[in-house]
């Protein structure tokens, strides 16, 4: 029951604030910075893990924040593992496939 | 008819007859949220399926990739995504704005978002047109001299911002139609999921603009 409380108290203060969103655009702004700089350097087969990193990690930022995802009970963040495990299978046996087949 | 649906009309007219005496009105916000979410993931599957087909390719045609990657502007496509990062915050405000009572203030950022995704298509048109005048397209006098994996790159690139340009403008309706609500007090500081839910289809679509961004215009 106190852990409820807890869960709405915080709600309340994250989503009634301008101040925390300014800030997570302004994380998202840093990081298409970093993402664009690092393009220009040649890390060969890293390059791409890097910039799928980096959305990643700004998809997370949106996702918890403007979409209120971290805030939202835990049944929203079942769908969503479950959506990305789909995903996750759908291009792991493409690959899986793709990898094994010959010519 | 059963006696399953003849209960649920009952309860129908019982919510009506408070809703007609003001003292409760039905509204299943979870559910509207719920509702919403499962749609967004039947949008991240339509775009997944290809993605998947950008990466396919792209393992059997990584150079080529990085060959056609040249023609497409970095410049246009960092300013394209901080406007869509910067209209993305302005629904977010915009939800704060309306659950503090202030109704200019909300549509005030809803109206920043509408010019945002105006600029995102200003800016989309000229990159077509630009590359519509390079002859990059379909069937056109460029596209004929190029290797098949660049014919690829660019059938993707077609399809994949053009489907998102259409959900921008799709995104532009839906805030649209949620701003009128807004103006009428349809939507107020204690029922805003409508404008919620115009937020997640926006940020979601933000989101696919997050992944397209590095994978066709940051390969080098």
């Amino acid at each position: 029951m106190e852990t409820d409380i807890h869960k709405v108290e915080e709600h309340e203060a994250h989503s009634h604030g301008y101040g925390v969103y300014v800030l997570v655009f302004f994380g998202l702004l840093a990081l298409t910075a970093v993402t664009v700089s690092v393009a220009g350097i040649n890390l060969g087969s890293l390059t791409l893990t890097v910039a799928l990193l980096i959305a990643t990690i700004k998809t997370c930022l949106v996702a918890n924040y403007f979409m209120h995802v971290k805030f939202e009970s835990p049944i929203f963040k079942v769908f969503i593992a479950v959506c990305i495990v789909i995903f996750a299978t759908m291009i792991g046996l493409t690959f899986f496939d793709l990898i094994f087949r010959t010519p | 008819m059963s006696q399953d649906s003849e209960i649920a009309i009952h309860h129908q007219h019982e919510h009506e007859a408070h809703a007609h005496v003001g003292e409760h009105v039905h509204r299943d916000d979870m559910g509207s949220k719920m509702g919403m979410w499962l749609f967004l993931f039947t949008e991240v599957l339509l775009f997944g399926g290809m993605f998947i087909l950008y990466a396919a390719y792209r393992f059997t045609y990584s150079d080529a990739y990085k060959v056609a990657a040249e023609h497409l502007d970095t410049y246009i496509g960092t300013i394209n995504t901080i406007i869509l990062l910067a209209s993305s915050c302005a629904v977010v405000l915009g939800i704060v704005a309306l659950q503090r009572k202030n109704k200019g203030l909300c549509l005030g950022f809803l109206w920043f978002t509408q010019l945002c995704g105006a600029a995102f298509m200003v800016n989309k048109y000229f990159e077509w047109t630009h590359k519509i005048e390079l002859g990059i397209y379909p069937k056109g006098p460029a596209l004929a001299d190029m290797s098949e994996g660049e014919v690829v790159f660019f059938g993707l690139y077609y399809v994949m911002t053009g489907l998102h340009g259409l959900h921008i403008i799709v995104g532009m309706i839906f805030i649209g139609t949620v701003m009128v609500m807004i103006q009428k007090n349809k939507l107020t500081h204690d029922n805003y999921q409508k404008l919620e839910n115009a937020g997640l289809y926006w940020h979601l679509v933000d989101i696919i603009w997050i992944f397209l961004f590095p994978l066709f215009y940051l390969i080098h």
